[in-house]
């Protein structure tokens, strides 16, 4: 690896939704809660969604991180409202297979989500990314994992 | 005499730190996870099993009369490196984590009843806490600290107080690993004897950064003494437990199997004395005479004095190098302090930092360095900690600041 693999990293939207992230905050009337935590670094996230009619109409985040974890939630809020349930699994299983396997996941399915593709050559890094959206998968899922996302 | 140290003779015996770390030159400042090792000392495996390798104690032919006198060989040398009484006193672990568990279950254990407490301090790695916590748990005791003052020193004036209520044991780190803060662990072992409290120390990050007087077991006065070798220069998965002989003759064994017994039948064992009774299964042989070739090394071969000073001396440079910096907070400024500054910088998560300055080369630890209650002292989730070892230099504290410098253009 060289330094144009750590300017992809960390690139302008990046560098952007870290350090101003979008759809933070409580959301008082949500349906679906989950927290996040990853026990190697010690971030914290706590996602809020609210889902009407099987479509997530509103999502927000709380939480401290790196730039990598703090971009990739606020990536995500935006990318998965608006969605219908099923398309929101879909898109975890995708952007969890890109940045996990590498996997070729076309652009325009990801939208600005390609933008975490980099991190796939840093192992150290992969959990930052994918915090946010084990977190979003416990949220829907409490049954299953009792709404607590855990990296390890 | 510390004008007379030779960094770069030190530094050509550690082969790894020729090794380009992304193109770059390596500035390892990690040595409080592990340090490098020296060529001898990967020589010495080496050699082993190329020439004497044969499990120990009971082979009667040459090549396990060899390993035997090489693995004890490393055990007379443990026991010289902190003036034990007698080899006997001296039980390898995997390390300074097994060495605690088996002081917390066959010491403390058959010792608690409910109620009863231990005393840690607020500074300890989970090495020493969590194996205090499990047997707590066991016997319905719990658990109780001697708190941290804001530079991350002890509250000494707590301690009379602690000692008072009589915990079954006080188990205190040496040196913090998040910190670098010197406990003083002499005075520490008076009150407790005063008070009739049994004392283990945590040596994990002091054996490579203390002079031979102030690992004495015996002049620190404490019971037991627990060290890794791999964060002196020795291979991992070898450590060793020091403990007062009366102590191990009474302590029952913490694992069954081969090496540690004196008759077995179908029924039941008889146990051999410490410290075969504490050493079941064949050890990694190799690492402890790697452990006793490191030990001869860092006492006999390196001017330990002028090398101790050496790394003091860059300590101060290390700090002041960072305070200099704009957007940082040092985490750890107590007076008495070897090898390890912790710092968080405002505009950046120690991650992030610690990605970016890989690409420059700079080898740190990020995250919360298995001392989280000390993170929560600070209210930090993580902070960065560059620690040093014997063959570090100016040029690395340089990277260093550079590679901080990178992070501030990109981040701040």
């Amino acid at each position: 690896m060289d330094d144009d693999d750590l300017d992809e990293l960390y690139q302008e939207l990046i560098m952007d939704h870290g350090r101003r992230p979008r759809n933070t905050g409580a959301l008082p009337d949500s349906t679906h809660h989950g927290r996040g935590h990853n026990p190697l670094c010690g971030d914290q996230l706590t996602l809020a969604l609210k889902v009407v009619d099987g479509r997530v109409t509103d999502i927000r985040f709380e939480g401290q991180g790196c730039a990598i974890s703090t971009a990739s939630a606020s990536l995500m809020t935006q990318a998965v409202k608006a969605l219908p349930l099923d398309e929101v699994e879909a898109l975890y299983a995708q952007f969890h297979a890109l940045v996990t396997e590498g996997a070729d996941v076309p652009v325009e399915t990801l939208g600005k989500l390609a933008a975490l593709t980099g991190v796939r050559r840093f192992p150290t890094r992969v959990k930052c990314a994918t915090l946010a959206w084990h977190t979003l998968h416990a949220a829907l899922h409490p049954d299953r994992a009792g709404a607590q996302a855990t990296t390890e | 005499m510390s004008g007379a140290f030779d960094v770069r003779a030190v530094r050509a015996q550690f082969p790894i730190l020729a090794e380009p770390i992304h193109k770059k030159r390596l500035a390892y400042l990690d040595n409080g996870a592990t340090t490098q090792k020296p060529q001898c000392v990967i020589d010495a495996l080496g050699h082993h099993w190329t020439h004497d390798n044969a499990n120990i104690h009971r082979a009667v032919h040459l090549l396990g009369a060899r390993s035997t006198e090489g693995y004890e060989g490393a055990r007379a040398e443990v026991a010289r490196f902190l003036n034990a009484r007698t080899e006997r006193e001296v039980i390898f672990t995997r390390g300074t984590t097994e060495a605690i568990n088996l002081v917390a279950q066959s010491f403390a254990r058959p010792r608690l009843k409910a109620g009863d407490h231990i005393l840690v301090t607020g500074l300890e790695h989970h090495a020493n806490l969590v194996p205090w916590q499990l047997v707590a748990e066991q016997t319905g005791a719990h658990i109780t600290h001697v708190p941290l003052l804001d530079d991350g020193s002890l509250d000494l004036d707590a301690v009379p107080a602690l000692l008072a209520a009589k915990p079954v044991i006080f188990a205190c780190g040496h040196v913090s690993n998040a910190l670098g803060t010197v406990n003083p662990v002499a005075a520490l072992a008076a009150q407790a004897r005063a008070h009739g409290v049994p004392m283990l120390v945590d040596g994990a990050q002091a054996v490579a950064h203390l002079p031979a007087a102030e690992l004495d077991v015996q002049a620190l006065g404490v019971d037991f003494y627990v060290f890794s070798g791999h964060k002196i220069y020795a291979p991992t998965g070898i450590g060793a437990l020091w403990g007062k002989l009366a102590h191990l003759e009474r302590m029952p064994p913490w694992q069954g199997g081969g090496d540690m017994i004196r008759e077995v039948t179908l029924e039941r064992s008889t146990f051999a004395p410490a410290p075969a009774r504490f050493e079941a299964g064949t050890p990694p042989i190799a690492q402890a005479i790697g452990l006793g070739r490191a030990l001869r090394w860092f006492t006999q071969e390196l001017d330990r004095s002028a090398a101790l000073a050496h790394e003091d001396r860059l300590l101060r440079a290390l700090t002041s190098a960072l305070a200099a910096l704009p957007g940082i907070r040092l985490i750890g400024t107590a007076a008495h302090k070897v090898a390890v500054q912790s710092f968080v910088l405002d505009y950046a998560h120690p991650h992030d930092a610690a990605t970016i300055f890989d690409f420059a080369g700079v080898a740190v630890r990020a995250g919360h360095h298995c001392a989280q209650p000390v993170m929560t002292r600070f209210g930090v989730p993580a902070t960065l900690r560059a620690s040093l070892g014997v063959y570090n230099d100016e040029d690395d504290i340089e990277q260093l600041v550079r590679a901080i410098e990178r992070v501030r253009a990109m981040f701040a």
